[in-house]
This record gives C-alpha cells, sequence and structure tokens, in this order.
C-alpha cells in the first residue's frame, strides 16, 4: 500500500486527531518493526566478516537500518549472516547455530565463499557455498563484498521482509507443527556426511559387483 | 646500522661424518640428515653454534622418488642468514620421524600439521594428533597421490577451462554431486563414529583434589569457541578450569581450513599471490610481499628502486593499520566494547583508501608481482599518503598513547600477567611482537634485512616484562617506528619504472627451493616455494606467524585466570585465515 493511499484511508479522522494516527495495514506494521529492528548473530567467519565490522563501523554504519545489536547468542538473534569460507570442520556448527536461532529468521551469504564456495570451492575442506545446507535469503557478490554491497544486501533484506504476510509466514502457519527449517547437524565421518543424504550416499558408494549381481 | 653478518663457513658434513650430507640438488641449499641423527644435530645447532629459532618445519611430498622429506628452518636471534636441513624417509607406512619437540618446543604444532596433512609420525612427539582436518578424516590430503573430491587435474590452467572454456560443474563431475567422496562399500548408517573429540579430551590434564575438609573438588571442562566473540573468528580452545584457575588448555584449530597449500600446488605461480591476500586479511600488502621475495629469489629477478620503495610504503601503512586494529580489538576483549575499535577503523578506513587507489580493492590487493609490482601510484595518492603519514596518523597514535596507555583498567588487566620469559619465547618460536615484547630484539627488518630496509634508520622496539603490557607498549612504539620508515621512504622515493621486464601471466621459475621470509606485522610470515621447472609449484608452504604463535599458548595460560585467557589470546594477535590457512 502507498503512502498516499495509507494517509487518504477512505474515510474520515476527526480534525483533533489528524496528523497523529495514521491508518495502516497489520503486516506493514509488523514488517516495519521487524525490518527496522534486525539482530544479525555476532558471527565471523573470515575475510568477510572485516567487512561486515567495517560496515558496522562509523564511515557505513549499519545503525542507521536498526542492525547494529550484534548478538553473540543465536537465541537472540535474527539473521545469520554468514561471512566468509564455510569449512567442513565449521558446518556442523553453523547448522547447530542456525537451529538454536528462534522464528524469524534469515541467513544471508556474504561473499563468494559462503555463497558458491568461491576462490576455495576446490579445497578439500571447503562446502561449495552455505546454501547446501541452510535456506538462503540474499546472496552478496564480492570477494569480499565492500561495506557498500554488504548494506545494498541488507536493503535487499528488507525489501524481502516487507513483502512478507503475517499470514503466510511459516513460524505462524498452524500445519507446520515441527520446525520446519530445521536442518539435521552434518557429521564428520570419514567426509563430510549430510544426513539428509544417507540413503542416496549409501547408494552411490555401494560397491560395484554388488551391483552387477543384482542386476543379473 | 651494520647489520650482524656471519662469515664462518659450517661444514657439517665434516662435523657429522656418515649422517649428514650437503644437499646437492640443483637450486638446493642445506643439509640432508640422517634420521637417527637427527636430534643431536639440532642439539648441536642449537647449544654450538647458536641457531637458538626454529623457524619452520614443514613436509614435502616427493613422489616420483618414493620419498617423504621433512625440512627444517633455524635461525640465530642475533641476526643473519638461516641454515636449512632436511630428513628424508621412504615413503612407505608408516613414514617415522624423530620429533625435534624436545629441542624446540615451537615444532609441537608444526609436527602436527605435518602428521595430519603427510601423514609423517614423529616419535617422540607428546601429543600427537591431527590438527587442521578432524580425527576420522580419511587420508593425508597433501600427499601428492591423495585427490580432493573436486579433483580435476595435477595443475592449472586446467584444459576444461582453457583455451576453449568448455567448463562443467565441479558438482557434476563428482559421484556424490558434492564436494565429498567415500571409499566403495561405505555405509552411512553403518558407520560408526569413534569421538573426534575424544583424543582432545583425553590429552587434557584433569584436575581433582581434596580440601582439608575432606571435601573433593573436580575440575571444569570449558569450551570456548569456535563461535565465541572473544576468539577473533573461529578459534576454539578447551581449557580445564579449577575455579577460575586455568589447569590445562588446547588450542583447537582447522575450522577455517581453506586448502591454500593443496590449492597452491594446483595453482601458477603469478595466480597463487591473490591467495595470498586471504592469508592474513588485514594485511594483503606484506602477505604479498613474503611470497613474491620468495619467487624472486628463485627466479633470480630484481626489483625496480621506485617499486621497493612503494613496497616498503604499502608494508608499512598495512602494520600501521594492523597495530591500530589490534588496538581496537584488544579493547574490545578487555570489556572496552568497541569504542576503542571504533576509533581505529577510522584510521584504517584512510589506510584502506590509498590501497583501493593503487591496487583497486580495499582488503585483497593482490598488488605486488614478481619483480616488481602491477600498477603505479595514480594521480594524487603520495599526496594523500603524505598528509597521512606527515600529519595525521601521528597525531592519532599520540591520542592512543594518551587514551589508553596509562588508563588504569587496562593497566591493572595486562601489566604482570602471562609472562613469557625471553629463553621460552625463543624456544617456542615465538616471533614478532610477542618476541620483541620478552626482551628479545629480533626483527626480521633488522636480522636479515629483505628489499631495502637497510637503508632505513629505525629502532626494534623492545620491553623487558614480557607481559601484556609490554606487548601493547611494543605495538604502539613500532606504529611510530613505522611513521618513521615512511617519513624517509617518501622523500627518498624515485621516479622510474615499477616493474622489471614486461608484466606476464607465466613465468618461468627455475628448479630449486627457496624460503622468503618478512617481518609481518603479526610476525615472522615465511614462504617455502618449491619449484621443478614446471609452471606451477611443487610445494607452497606457508610458515604463518599466527599458527606458530600459538604455540605458546597453553604455556602463557596455565596458571592465570580464565579471565586472562581472552586477553592472552587478544594479545598474541592472530588472524584465522593465517592460523588456520
Amino acid at each position: 500500500m502507498s503512502n498516499e493511499e495509507l494517509n487518504s484511508p477512505g474515510y474520515e479522522i476527526p480534525p483533533e486527531l489528524q496528523g497523529q494516527v495514521a491508518v495502516t495495514t497489520f503486516d506493514r506494521i509488523y514488517n516495519w518493526g521487524r525490518r527496522s529492528s534486525v539482530w544479525p548473530m555476532m558471527f565471523g567467519l573470515a575475510c568477510c566478516a572485516i567487512e561486515m565490522i567495517a560496515a558496522q563501523a562509523s564511515r557505513y554504519d549499519m545503525a542507521r537500518f536498526g542492525m547494529e545489536v550484534m548478538r553473540p547468542s543465536p537465541r537472540q538473534s535474527d539473521l545469520l549472516l554468514v561471512s566468509g569460507t564455510v569449512t567442513k570442520k565449521m558446518v556442523p556448527v553453523i547448522v547447530r547455530l542456525y537451529n538454536q536461532m528462534p522464528e524469524p529468521k534469515y541467513v544471508v551469504a556474504m561473499g563468494a565463499c559462503a555463497s558458491g564456495g568461491g576462490p576455495f570451492k576446490e579445497g578439500y575442506n571447503v562446502v561449495a557455498g552455505i546454501d547446501k545446507f541452510l535456506p538462503v535469503d540474499v546472496y552478496i557478490p564480492g570477494c569480499p563484498p565492500t561495506p557498500q554491497a554488504l548494506v545494498a544486501g541488507m536493503i535487499k533484506l528488507q525489501e524481502k521482509i516487507d513483502k512478507q504476510s503475517i499470514k503466510q509466514v511459516r513460524w505462524y502457519d498452524r500445519k507446520n507443527k515441527a520446525d520446519s527449517v530445521y536442518v539435521p547437524v552434518p557429521v564428520l565421518g570419514p567426509d563430510l556426511i549430510d544426513l539428509r543424504r544417507v540413503d542416496e550416499l549409501k547408494e552411490l558408494a555401494a560397491p560395484k559387483q554388488a551391483e552387477e549381481i543384482s542386476e543379473a | 646500522m651494520a647489520t650482524p653478518t656471519l662469515t664462518e663457513t659450517l661444514d657439517l658434513s665434516a662435523k657429522f661424518p656418515g649422517a649428514v650430507t650437503a644437499d646437492a640438488r640443483p637450486g638446493y641449499t642445506g643439509w640432508i640428515v640422517e634420521a637417527g641423527k637427527l636430534l643431536e644435530v639440532a642439539a648441536f645447532l642449537r647449544d654450538e653454534m647458536g641457531y637458538d629459532l626454529l623457524s619452520s618445519v614443514t613436509g614435502v611430498d616427493y613422489l616420483p622418488d618414493e620419498k617423504m622429506e621433512v625440512v627444517y628452518q633455524a635461525y640465530k636471534t642475533t641476526g643473519g642468514p638461516g641454515i636449512f636441513f632436511k630428513v628424508q624417509a621412504p615413503r612407505l607406512d608408516p613414514i617415522e620421524v624423530p620429533s625435534v619437540v624436545p629441542i624446540w618446543p615451537g615444532a609441537d604444532l608444526q609436527e602436527r600439521e605435518i602428521w595430519d596433512l603427510y601423514g609423517v609420525k614423529f616419535t617422540g612427539h607428546p601429543d600427537l594428533r591431527r590438527i587442521l582436518t578432524w580425527e576420522g578424516f580419511s587420508g593425508h590430503p597433501m600427499r601428492k597421490d591423495w585427490k580432493e573430491a573436486f579433483y580435476e587435474e595435477d595443475a592449472k590452467p586446467f584444459k576444461s577451462r582453457w583455451p576453449e572454456g568448455r567448463i562443467k560443474m565441479a558438482e557434476e563431475r563428482n559421484p556424490f554431486g558434492d564436494n565429498v567422496t567415500f571409499d566403495e562399500g561405505f555405509d552411512p548408517e553403518k558407520w560408526t563414529s569413534n569421538d573426534p573429540e575424544e583424543a582432545l579430551y583425553t590429552s587434557l590434564k584433569k584436575y581433582t583434589a581434596e580440601t582439608s575438609d575432606g571435601i573433593k573438588t573436580d575440575h571444569i571442562l570449558v569450551n570456548m569457541g569456535p563461535q565465541h566473540p572473544s576468539t577473533h573468528g573461529v578459534f576454539r580452545a578447551v581449557v580445564i578450569l579449577d575455579g577460575e584457575t586455568v589447569v590445562s588448555l588446547k588450542p583447537v584449530m582447522g575450522y577455517l581450513h581453506r586448502n591454500h597449500e593443496k590449492i597452491g600446488e594446483r595453482n601458477t605461480f603469478l595466480q597463487n599471490m591473490p591467495y595470498t591476500d586471504r592469508l592474513d586479511y588485514f594485511n594483503s600488502m606484506s602477505n604479498n610481499w613474503g611470497y613474491a621475495l620468495a619467487v624472486e629469489k628463485l627466479m633470480g629477478v630484481a626489483v625496480p628502486e621506485r617499486a621497493e620503495y612503494i613496497r616498503v610504503i604499502m608494508a608499512e601503512l598495512s602494520r600501521i593499520q594492523n597495530h591500530l586494529i589490534w588496538t581496537g580489538m584488544m579493547l574490545n576483549d578487555l570489556g572496552a566494547y568497541f569504542t576503542p575499535a571504533l576509533y581505529a577503523f577510522e584510521e584504517r578506513e584512510l589506510i584502506l583508501d590509498i590501497f583501493e587507489a593503487v591496487a583497486g580493492s580495499r582488503m585483497m590487493c593482490n598488488y605486488f608481482r614478481f619483480g616488481g609490482l602491477a600498477r603505479d601510484l595514480p594521480e594524487g595518492t603520495l599526496e594523500k599518503i603524505k598528509d597521512l603519514v606527515f600529519d595525521r596518523l601521528a597525531a592519532k597514535v599520540d591520542e592512543f598513547d594518551r587514551l589508553l596507555t596509562e588508563n588504569e583498567i587496562l593497566v591493572a588487566r595486562l601489566k604482570g600477567i602471562s609472562k613469557l620469559s625471553p629463553e621460552d619465547a625463543v624456544a617456542y618460536s615465538m616471533t614478532g611482537p610477542v618476541l620483541r615484547a620478552a626482551g628479545v630484539p629480533y626483527d626480521i627488518r633488522r636480522a636479515e634485512p629483505y628489499g631495502i630496509y637497510d637503508r632505513f634508520d629505525f629502532d626494534v622496539v623492545t620491553q623487558t616484562d614480557g607481559d601484556m603490557y609490554a606487548r601493547y607498549l611494543v605495538r604502539l612504539e613500532e606504529m611510530r617506528q613505522s611513521l618513521r620508515i615512511l617519513r624517509q621512504a617518501i622523500a627518498g622515493l624515485p621516479e622510474g619504472p615499477i616493474i622489471t621486464g614486461k608484466p606476464q601471466y607465466q613465468v618461468r621459475v627455475p628448479a630449486g627451493e627457496a624460503y622468503g621470509r618478512i617481518e609481518a606485522p603479526k610476525g615472522e610470515l615465511g614462504y617455502y616455494v618449491i619449484s621443478n621447472g614446471k609452471p606451477n609449484p611443487w610445494r607452497y608452504h606457508v610458515r604463518a606467524p599466527s599458527f606458530i604463535n600459538l604455540t605458546a599458548l597453553e604455556k602463557m595460560c596455565v596458571g592465570g585466570k580464565i579471565a586472562d585467557f581472552v586477553a592472552i589470546l587478544g594479545t598474541i594477535d592472530i588472524v584465522l585465515g593465517e592460523l588456520d590457512r
């Protein structure tokens, strides 16, 4: 709803209340509150974390968006800013942190590594993007993204929040009994085991001879 | 400013006939030591010859010769060139080499790294566990015959990308559709894990005691990190506490192990340059320099005067912003949440503006080339540098000094805590401000000058207490000394070319080995590069100061309070990109 529509709702406002009362939709006020106070988790992975701090500092000043309150505890944060290379050794920790965050929660993949592995994609200890495990809301390109790019990404996230409707969001969906975005924590075995793919992995790793026998 | 040089020639093969031979491979230097005599030779070098600082230990896999080599680089803290010696072992399982930890405790974490990545068993090592990967990881990834899941070819440029550019997603090439491989017949359901943490927890000293009243007290085990606001990233420490006192502590790392070295061996020489930026991501300019030095040594290429001066200017600006940020972050750790850091970031932005102007990127400069620099200073940049150096930064350093040095809380938290004696600091291979704070005047810019540092007038800053306050004072004064060097460098900056010859994508590097080391803001940053004449390095090893300075972490923390651990970690000045590589 545009601002003009909001200011002329189509019915009469008593003169003593004019200019003091605004009529708006519930979604709009709900989203306005959320988008203006996104609390990111104080969580830095690699190089991008430094640009994240720089974006919090005086020149770029993320406080303009209500995002300066960095919380070291996942229980108090709304936003997981994955700022750097996700390694196999670290990904169980990241998934656990994500699961511990209360709804509503968002994930931003900052930089090339978090988005898709970046320059380190071929490495044996590197996960090719956090989206292999977590649902990502905004991807920010760059290596590392400049603070301006990070701010642009945050504005994109605000736009996304603005478009959400309380009738449809997953965290108020009654049919959705369990936590719908819970991700099983991957296990460090001989290599990283994604528990959602156990059957698939078993099939793919099955010995070749056994396959031939079953075909015969 | 005489540099201590040693004219004596050391003939180890005469001293240890039969056990030590000179390394005669073309392009190589140093000595090859019999594994059985290693400890004897090492003790001789340390005690009789004065090579007291073991700079770096690393493994090299000579797969075609069926040999595994462990390379040691030792230096004298009084200055001068170092000595390389190597132990070769046949490439059979198990590969065994005696541990030098009894002689140089600083080899502790490095030997664990070689065990993890190369599978060399160090006999006599007190705590040989995996360090960068996890217990249970399959194989030793740096071996030449170990292939990663997204393996494409041994060396870049890959045929799929150049010249035709028929690229296939790495996920499509891999049977598991992801960056993982499992042995044939692997069943994730039947697979039982031995807890990867178990070895770690058993390695800690447990604490139990009984009070005079017969009450039994037990230890508390605390995991700090990898997600903890004080650990400067994804570092983790496991601590055993008696009340608030630290009884035992183990650092756990590898949470940002990005396989720099494995990727570096696939890359061409020049392709590694942008990767060095991402090691210590505060100081990409100094990282570039160390790598450029190593490869320039191999290529035998000289650097033009103007480039040398610009290199000094960039490296010293980088040091100033590193120490500024360090001060801010250190105060964060002490509880002065973010106010000092904001002061630091203000100045850092101005220095980054200069880096952006010369290199095109704020943080990842990728500015150095073999034999020079990528670009000359753009118009107007020198004036900006002059403004900063002659005017603004000196005043800001004084402001930090005025605000912090005599601050009661800062002094109370830092003074007299985590003392490290000069003997211990050298034995644990500490370098950089931590070593100088312990009273050892060892600065590579003076001990073995690289570039044109022998032309500048500056003091090697030392303190005698070896505590955290001394480390703070050293860094504060180092910023002033950096400004002093900068003033001289700006005054002496000549006109001229900035690179020898034409810039090239593919450099020809003769076979051989080279170790390039610089005094990075965090300590000695070294690159050990081996070329076999091909376009890619056979070995690319980074001697990371953040990593090796952590060897003494347990020594510095045990007996202190848990709250001080946070500050001690802060004063070492670690950066995770370099620590885990």
